[in-house]
């Protein structure tokens, strides 16, 4: 629908090395505004280097990162943070000992007053809080109580929440769903739609494609740090997702050696 | 338009479910809770056994051990909040007091001059160690073991070369003194007793710090450090700054501790203050905070103080052996990291 205006994001054969070993290598997708678009891959495929990059915790090696059409370097999260693009991680997201609203502002705190005086402005920050996650339909009891007491998805959607109510126009996920059971993982995937339908741009990381296939838009598939491909959900069904990151003919190779012998 | 087929099922059952988090453990969360039930419990048991224990004067002298140390225990809260320890407090506050009577007796300068000086040269000390634990990673406690180390030796070692003693005194006849009596060791009296002006900058000392980390940006960043250094930093907490601040804030108190020792003897061993750092470390758990970091209060550290002051006075005013008093500090410690742990487990038992 928005094919003519300018990706949010978009990458250009980047790469990345650590030392001698190549982690990412020529890697290209778009990220588009209300639109999903998943990488996939299987451990050590690349992905959380690739949301490292993103985030403005590394920097790309080569190729380039196009924000809003125009080139863009990040030199800290901070830097990406305030381009817009906010990312959640998998277990890193939150303080388990801080309050909810503590951590919902924590490095964007509201502050009163100024010079010495100046402070943080607790009650707007509580308010703020309850009325964000209600509004992601997000049900929290007390936002006084501590982050830990919060379960998996929970802290994954007041994570999302967060990240949306500070005008994140980029949202990157990384698995979101992965430690979480069925039910919470539907949970947390309802967000990341709500996240979407509200304009919001996601990158979802993950390696379960049965819950990357129905929320997503476009489809990166990376393996060994290299792509696969980059599609669009027309031209690609679920199972050859899998099929995709599973290393396709490694796949066809491993049934055939799990076979029963013949008698 | 926010609210899509997520919404419905909140509103009603969160009503329910709030009852689950009841007054009792609302309070019990609160990490100065066992502080506080230990010091009335330990005033109880001395006021009810000795008179002097429970009279004006009485307070006034257990309260002066209280105020120094307490004034350390708060900044050593702070810092271990923040997810680290700095060995080096207790030696600092000697390296400061031996600054101030140095620069002024030795040098011959104001002693104003002279504290100032002692300033600069804590803060350098805390500079240094937030800049070697930020930059290399190491565990805070090895590094300020080392600076502990450094700073005994020169203490030592400075103090013979430039007054050929281990004693640096002779401060009461330097230019200045009597205005810095006045600050840092006068006595006012208070119900017929003579409290120390310590006192009254431990209390203040101990209202700013708890504004600071429940109602400003900073406290925000110290919880957020302590509590998953990886997670503030990717959130955007200046996580280095933030450790930073925290050793130069323990260096600070230091400095002011010092200099209170300075001007009230006006001489000033060589050995001032080693062996503090883990007393200002018991206050601060027995005040609540957890040695991981991220959880903690500094009026709780204060009360550990209190209830160190307290029991130090108490035991000869009960004409005990002196030499219980360590049984008792150590047996309150461990009782103190009994309760906080049963305390967390209980607060974070709501979902798990």
């Amino acid at each position: 629908m928005t094919a003519e205006t300018a990706p949010l994001l978009e990458l250009r054969d980047v790469g990345k090395d650590y030392g001698s070993v190549i982690a990412l290598d020529g890697i290209s997708t778009t990220v588009r505004a209300g639109e999903v678009t998943c990488v996939l891959g299987d451990n050590g495929a690349g992905k959380s280097t690739l949301i490292k990059i993103l985030a403005g915790v590394h920097r790309a090696d080569r190729g380039q990162l196009l924000l809003d059409g125009r080139p863009a370097d990040f030199g800290s999260p901070r830097e990406a943070l305030d381009a817009g693009i906010a990312t959640v991680y998998q277990d890193l997201a939150m303080i388990p000992l801080m309050a909810i609203w503590r951590n919902f502002f924590l490095g964007a705190e509201p502050t009163r007053g100024r010079g010495p005086f100046r402070r943080f402005d607790a009650a707007r920050a509580k308010d703020v809080t309850r009325r964000e996650l209600a509004a992601m339909g997000i049900d929290i009891r007390d936002p006084d109580q501590p982050v830990g007491t919060l379960s998996g998805g929970e802290r994954q959607s007041v994570a999302i929440a967060r990240a949306v109510h500070f005008g994140a126009r980029v949202l990157i996920l990384d698995e979101p769903t992965s430690a979480l059971g069925v039910k919470q993982a539907g949970v947390v995937l309802r967000y990341v739609a709500q996240a979407r339908d509200r304009g919001v741009g996601v990158v979802l990381i993950t390696h379960n494609p049965h819950h990357a296939h129905p929320v997503g838009d476009r489809f990166l598939v990376l393996n060994r740090g290299r792509s696969l491909g980059s599609f669009p959900k027309a031209d690609v069904s679920r199972d050859e997702l899998t099929r995709l990151m599973a290393g396709g003919a490694e796949l066809d190779q491993l049934a055939h050696e799990l076979e029963r012998p013949a008698t | 338009m926010a609210t899509g087929a997520a919404g419905e099922p909140s509103t009603r059952r969160a009503d329910e479910r709030l009852t689950a988090v009841g007054p009792l453990r609302r309070l019990l969360v609160k990490p100065e809770l066992g502080a506080l039930v230990g010091a009335v419990a330990v005033f109880a048991f001395f006021a009810v056994q000795s008179e002097v224990f429970r009279s004006a004067r009485g307070v006034a002298n257990w309260l002066d051990p209280a105020s120094t140390l307490g004034i350390m225990a708060v900044a050593v809260a702070l810092l271990m909040i923040g997810g680290h320890f700095d060995l080096s407090a207790g030696v600092m506050t000697g390296t400061t007091a031996l600054t101030v009577a140095i620069v002024a007796v030795e040098f011959e300068q104001n002693i104003w001059v002279a504290i100032g000086v002692s300033l600069v040269v804590a803060l350098l000390i805390g500079f240094f160690n937030g800049w070697l634990v930020t930059r290399t990673g190491l565990p805070s406690f090895i590094i300020t073991l080392g600076t502990f180390l450094m700073l005994q030796g020169l203490n030592l070692g400075l103090t013979k070369f430039l007054t050929g003693t281990v004693t640096a005194g002779g401060l009461a006849s330097v230019p200045g003194y009597s205005s810095a009596e006045w600050l840092f060791a006068s006595r006012m009296t208070i119900l017929g007793a003579e409290v120390r002006v310590a006192v009254l900058w431990w209390v203040l000392f101990t209202a700013l710090a708890t504004w600071v980390l429940l109602r400003t940006r900073f406290g925000n960043w110290v919880f957020a450090t302590g509590g998953d250094e990886v997670a503030a930093r990717n959130v955007g907490v200046p996580a280095r700054r933030t450790t930073i601040a925290l050793f130069m804030t323990t260096a600070t108190a230091a400095w002011f501790v010092g200099t209170t020792l300075a001007v009230r003897l006006t001489s000033v061993q060589a050995n001032t203050g080693t062996g503090q750092e883990l007393i200002y470390i018991v206050a601060a758990v027995i005040g609540g905070c957890l040695l991981t970091g991220g959880f903690g209060s500094a009026i709780g550290a204060s009360l550990g103080a209190l209830i160190f002051g307290m029991t130090q006075l108490g035991i000869p005013y009960l004409r005990w052996d002196a030499d219980w008093f360590y049984f008792f500090l150590g047996a309150m410690l461990l009782l103190a990291v009994l309760a906080n742990r049963l305390v967390r487990r209980y607060a974070e038992a709501a979902r798990r």
